[in-house]
């Protein structure tokens, strides 16, 4: 690797600013208490981390038990448990919160010139409710789990079980809040408090993904709300909205739930969207081709996703018509995710490309992320859908976009702005490595999935024909890999917070505000309120800058 | 060459005049604060427009489906409480609105008179609907196991049915009353939650306002609560008709 665009300060004479968001106040109630968006985002990073670990751990646990077709290392209702729990985490309580509340929390006020998001305590609450809601979570695992899987499908949740479901939707409803808050927050952040000269046009596209995911949060997770509400009415007193046995219709429940839950996909994938736009342009040291219709694409995908519901429905009885009507829908979605993949591949084009780490995760991103896509059009297809779904193929098809593509971009996204956060750098060798492990582990993983599920075999159970046992054991084995590669990034950027480089103020030389000032940030963000003046992903507005500080020095 | 200087050509420096203390720090003006919590409040009655607006499509689509039972049991509830307690409530959503113009007129005697106007008008809102929601449970309406069909398969049995004129209903047709009170204690019961909230907050501002609070020029707490109420009174006002008056054009 000779091309790099990493230029740090003179490591002996480099010190991290005395002043600086970290520094300001000391003890643990001065972060407990905060209202700073950049502690907040901290706080986030650390509990995030933990309940990643905690789902982490318990795909684990299903990965072991399906290296052998018996159902061998637990009985099969503790393996329905698992998995539940394994979903409920990772969705609630990782993949909803890990690009906004982190790193969108950090930088969505640097990137347009505001000292702290709009609504500090509201942003600190929706901490605390994530917090309550995770920690009632582990509650519920600890005290029996709850087997229903994470969708919580009546009439198993509210007539055939006897584990905590109410305990757990109560779980989802609390982190629904703190996430319905962080999407508030975000939109009147970015209407009301950009600095002066940051039109919309001039946003960074990180910005842009987030506003939209953020339409989705604040319209999208109420209603999934309310159909929690009602299945636990449904438990407790015996209400009959989606009983069956007394007119009520539990298709019902998966439209109410599925109205949030398929655009929380898009929740999570859109600010992964924006981290990608971001890397690409930096690593490629190019505009982002096609700025305003990557934009737009965000919101079309936001605006297209509230109608595709049904689709998780094809199979439940609902009517052909409505199948026909939600397929076609669905494969407008398809358009602007298409639009963003292209537009990112054109960026590259003729680009001075550069393969530090967050750009190799990004390319994961790319590759995996249209797989992951791709296979999702075939389960739009009513006709595949019929036989795909319920099987692997749908596991390993949401797998590859959330976590091929949601966390490959958070990995980026934390490797990216680590020294911004930290004012360190992580150690590129290994962290390279560790993106080339994860990428390896991935594929390893859920590849032999497509294949088990086009075979034909059923998700949820803990026991499968012996004849699939060849891929799942390809499986297991590349999660074991997946492991180390997501190990791995956990110790060495720990390390680098007392023993990485010194980062500078700008170590990638990109061009977006919360580049232009100090590294870690100060409380106030910057000295005095920026004016942009140029526009976004101008590298040569960044030259000028430079240029007139060599003329000044030397001067 | 990292370090690419600090963007310091700011305009804020220049302005540093006196701030009015519930200034909070990140906002550049007054202006800009009062307006971007007014924005935020009217995104959170969004979300409170879709938590609603879920149940209002299942009432949608069981009405369809059930109408005669929606009718039949509609019947049961008491239009005279009904009525009176949409009276109370746009009376609460009067003085919750005077209640601001007295906040940004600075008076503060009429503020607290207007605030305690409103928790009285909450708390006789709430009392009428337990009263309600008691001769349901008298009459075995409540959802569940003891959920009795009697005033429908035998209207003459029941004195409200029998003054709205019901036909005995086939039980198979009877039965489907049960999702009726279904929506009927899922919507009215989130309507009365978010009362009490709101009644909360109201005791939390009578205090407030005594010493002084929203009287001093900053009133945008007491605009955006104004918001919240009035949100609540629409509810009603749109589950008023659709619970109550289902066949009333009728008669």
């Amino acid at each position: 690797m000779s091309a790099t665009i990493v230029s740090l300060p003179d490591q002996s004479t480099a010190r991290i600013p005395k002043v600086n968001f970290i520094t300001k106040e000391n003890g643990l109630l001065s972060w407990l208490l905060t209202g700073d968006h950049k502690r907040i985002a901290i706080l986030y990073l650390i509990s995030l981390s933990f309940f990643f670990f905690i789902g982490g751990a318990l795909a684990g646990l299903i990965r072991l038990e399906l290296l052998t077709p018996q159902a061998d290392l637990m009985a099969t209702d503790t393996y329905n448990k698992v998995f539940t729990m394994h979903g409920v985490i990772m969705i609630f309580f990782f993949l909803v919160p890990s690009v906004p509340a982190t790193l969108g929390n950090f930088l969505i006020p640097l990137m347009i010139g505001a000292k702290d998001l709009a609504l500090p305590k509201i942003n600190l609450l929706s901490w605390y409710l994530y917090i309550a809601g995770g920690l009632l979570a582990i509650y519920t695992m600890a005290t029996g789990g709850v087997d229903t899987g994470w969708t919580f499908t009546t009439p198993l949740s509210t007539h055939y079980v006897n584990t905590n479901v109410l305990t757990t939707g109560l779980a989802v409803f609390i982190a629904g809040f703190s996430s319905i808050f962080t999407g508030l927050n975000f939109l009147v952040t970015i209407h009301k408090m950009r600095c002066p000269g940051m039109t919309w046009f001039k946003l960074p596209l990180f910005v842009w993904a987030h506003y939209a995911a953020s339409i989705l949060m604040v319209l999208g997770t109420p209603v999934v709300a309310i159909a929690i509400v009602l299945v636990a009415l449904e438990r407790t007193i015996g209400i009959g909205v989606f009983d069956p046995t007394k007119g009520g219709d539990p298709i019902l429940f998966q439209h109410l739930f599925w109205f949030y839950s398929h655009p929380a996909v898009y929740i999570m994938i859109l600010p992964g969207m924006g981290v990608i736009s971001e890397t690409i342009s930096t690593f490629s040291r190019k505009r982002v081709f096609g700025y305003t219709a990557v934009a737009f694409s965000s919101v079309a995908i936001a605006v297209f996703g509230f109608f595709v519901w049904a689709h998780h429905m094809f199979i439940m009885g609902i009517s052909n018509y409505a199948v026909l009507v939600f397929s076609l829908l669905t494969m407008l979605v398809a358009v602007p995710s298409a639009i963003k993949i292209f537009n990112w591949t054109f960026t590259l084009y003729k680009g001075s490309i550069t393969f530090e780490t967050p750009m190799l995760y990004t390319f994961g991103f790319m590759g995996l992320f249209t797989i992951g896509g791709l296979t999702g059009v075939f389960l739009g297809t009513s006709g595949t859908d019929i036989h795909l779904t319920e099987t692997y193929f749908i596991v390993a098809h949401f797998h590859f976009v959330m976590v091929g593509g949601m966390l490959m971009a958070f990995l980026a996204g934390i490797h990216f702005w680590w020294p911004k956060m930290t004012g360190r750098m992580y150690p590129e060798k290994i962290s390279q490595l560790a993106a080339v492990i994860t990428f390896i582990g991935f594929n390893f993983t859920f590849f032999p999935q497509f294949i088990l599920g086009t075979l034909g075999m059923p998700r949820r159970y803990a026991s499968y024909p012996p004849e699939f046992q060849v891929l799942n054991v390809f499986s297991t084995a590349g999660a074991t890999i997946l492991g180390v590669g997501y190990l791995l990034p956990v110790l060495y950027l720990t390390w680098s917070l007392k023993y990485g480089a010194i980062a500078g103020n700008n170590p990638w030389q990109a061009t977006g505000l919360e580049w232009q000032t100090q590294s870690p940030p100060l409380t106030e963000n910057f000295t005095s309120t920026p004016i942009m003046d140029h526009e976004a992903y101008d590298y040569d507005w960044l030259d000028k800058q430079k240029e007139k500080e060599v003329t000044t020095s030397v001067g | 060459m990292s370090d690419s200087p600090v963007i310091a050509h700011g305009a804020s420096e220049v302005e540093h005049h006196e701030h009015p203390a519930y200034l909070r720090h990140h906002f550049e003006s007054v202006e800009q604060q009062a307006d971007t919590t007014n924005f935020a409040m009217w995104l959170f009655l969004l979300t409170e427009v879709m938590f609603f607006g879920g149940l209002f499509t299942a009432y949608l689509i069981y009405r369809n489906w059930y109408y005669p039972a929606f009718v039949a049991a509609s019947h049961q509830l008491n239009i005279f409480w009904g009525t009176a307690n949409t009276a109370v409530l746009i009376s609460s959503s009067f003085t919750m609105a005077m209640g601001v113009w007295c906040a940004e007129t600075r008076r503060k005697g009429g503020l607290v008179l207007c605030l305690v106007l409103t928790f009285l008008l909450g708390l006789v809102f709430l009392g009428i609907k337990s009263i309600e929601y008691s001769e349901k449970i008298e009459k075995h309406h409540v959802p569940g196991f003891h959920y009795s069909l009697k005033s429908f398969l035998d209207p003459d049995s029941d004195e409200a049915a029998k003054a709205a004129g019901d036909k005995p209903l086939p039980l198979d047709v009877a039965r489907h009353t049960e999702v009726y009170f279904s929506l009927y204690f899922a919507m009215t019961g989130m309507h009365a939650l978010h009362m009490i909230i709101g009644i909360a907050i109201l005791g939390f501002m009578i205090f407030r306002a005594r010493a002084g609070a929203y009287t001093a020029g900053h009133v945008t707490f007491v605009e955006n609560f104004g918001l919240y109420w009035h949100f609540v009174d629409i509810i009603w006002i749109f589950l008023f008709p659709l619970l109550y008056l289902i066949s009333r054009h009728a008669n």
